[in-house]
C-alpha cells in the first residue's frame, strides 16, 4: 500500500536488532536486543529513578516525594474505590502496571526525533500489551480460585437468574470473562497504534506539500502542521487515560476474583 | 470487482465504525457533563464508571481500526 507515499507509516513499528546482537541464539532461537526492548528498559529505568527520588520519606515532602507520593495516593485510591479495604494488597501491582504503561506511553510520544534519536512505543505492540493483560488475567484466575475455590464458577452466573435462564447466561458470562485479556491488551496496543499511525501520515501530508512547491503546498503544508501539533496534544491525553483505563479494568477484573458478585 | 480495490473499499468502510464509536465517546462524556452539571457533588465519585463506559465505547472504535489495519497490510 505504501509503495505511492513517500512516507511509509508502519516502518516507525519495526522492531530491529541493536548494537550488533543480531546473532545472539538462546537455546537454538534467535534472540536479539532490540529497540523493543531497548525503550522497556528506559522505561524501566526511568520508573525506577523517579520512584528512588521520592523514597525520602521527608515528614514535610518536597516537590519530587510530593510527585511520587500524589501517584502511589492514586492507585491507591483507585484500589481503595473498586475492590475495597482487599485492594491494598494490590497497590505495588496495579502502580507498577500503571507507571510503566505510562511511562512507555509518554517516552514513545517524546520529540527526540529532532536529534536524531528515535523513540520506540512499545506499548504499541501487541506482544508488549498482550503480555500485561495475561499477567492481569492470571491474577485474576489465581486469586479467584484460591479464595474461592470452584465457587469461583458463581461469577458467571449473576444473582437472582431464573433457573431457565442459566445455561445461555452462563455461556454469555463465560465468553465475556475470556475475552477480557484480548480488550485489555488489544486496547493499548490500538489506541496508541492509530495515533503514532496518525501522526505519521499528517507528517507525510507536511513533507508532500513541501515538496509541491509554492501554489498549494504552503497551505497543505501548514494545515497539516496545525492539526499535527493539535493531535500531539490529545495523544499525550490519550497516553495517560489508556495507562488510567488498564490499571481501571484491571482493578475491576481483580474485584470480581476478590468479592465475586 | 478486483480484489485489491475490495480490500480498500472494505477498509474505507471499517472508518464509519470509527465514526460511530466517535458518536459513542462523545455521547459518554456529554451525558456526564450533563449530569455532573446538575449534581457537582457526585461526579467525582462517578469518574471511574465514566472511564469504563468510555473503554468500552472506545473498544468498539478501535476494533474497527483493527479491521481497516488487516484488510490494508494482512489480507
Amino acid at each position: 500500500m505504501a509503495e505511492q507515499g513517500k512516507v511509509d507509516p508502519m516502518h516507525q513499528f519495526t522492531i530491529e536488532p541493536m548494537f550488533g546482537t543480531d546473532h545472539w541464539q538462546i537455546a537454538g532461537y534467535h534472540i536479539p536486543f532490540t529497540n523493543s526492548a531497548l525503550w522497556m528498559a528506559i522505561a524501566t529505568l526511568a520508573l525506577l529513578v523517579f520512584v528512588a527520588g521520592g523514597m525520602k520519606r521527608q515528614l514535610v515532602p518536597g516537590r519530587w516525594q510530593m510527585a511520587v507520593e500524589s501517584m502511589t495516593g492514586f492507585v491507591d485510591g483507585l484500589l481503595a474505590a473498586n475492590i475495597g479495604p482487599a485492594g491494598k494488597k494490590y497497590v505495588p501491582y496495579v502502580f507498577s502496571l500503571f507507571m510503566f504503561i505510562l511511562f512507555a506511553n509518554v517516552l514513545g510520544l517524546l520529540p527526540l526525533g529532532i536529534v536524531g534519536v528515535h523513540p520506540f512505543t512499545f506499548t504499541s505492540h501487541f506482544t508488549a500489551t498482550g503480555v500485561l493483560a495475561i499477567l492481569s488475567f492470571a491474577i485474576v484466575l489465581i486469586v479467584g480460585f484460591w479464595k474461592h475455590k470452584l465457587h469461583f464458577f458463581s461469577l458467571f452466573v449473576p444473582h437472582g437468574t431464573p433457573v431457565v435462564m442459566i445455561p445461555l447466561i452462563f455461556c454469555i458470562e463465560l465468553v465475556s470473562f475470556l475475552v477480557r485479556p484480548f480488550s485489555l491488551g488489544l486496547r493499548l496496543f490500538v489506541a496508541m497504534m492509530a495515533g503514532h499511525v496518525l501522526l505519521e501520515v499528517l507528517s507525510g501530508f507536511v513533507i508532500s506539500g513541501l515538496n509541491a512547491g509554492l501554489g498549494i503546498g504552503p497551505v497543505v503544508s501548514i494545515l497539516s502542521f496545525l492539526l499535527m501539533v493539535a493531535i500531539c496534544a490529545l495523544e499525550i491525553l490519550v497516553a495517560g487515560i489508556q495507562a488510567y483505563v488498564f490499571a481501571l479494568l484491571t482493578s475491576l477484573y481483580i474485584n470480581d476474583a476478590e468479592n465475586l458478585h | 470487482m478486483d480484489p485489491q480495490a475490495a480490500k480498500l473499499v472494505g477498509a474505507g468502510l471499517a472508518a464509519i465504525g470509527a465514526g460511530m464509536a466517535a458518536i459513542g465517546v462523545g455521547n459518554v462524556f456529554g451525558s456526564f457533563l450533563e449530569s455532573a452539571l446538575r449534581n457537582p457533588g457526585a461526579a467525582d465519585g462517578q469518574q471511574g464508571r465514566l472511564f469504563i463506559g468510555f473503554a468500552a465505547a472506545e473498544l468498539l472504535g478501535l476494533l474497527s481500526f483493527v479491521v481497516a489495519m488487516i484488510l490494508i497490510f494482512v489480507a
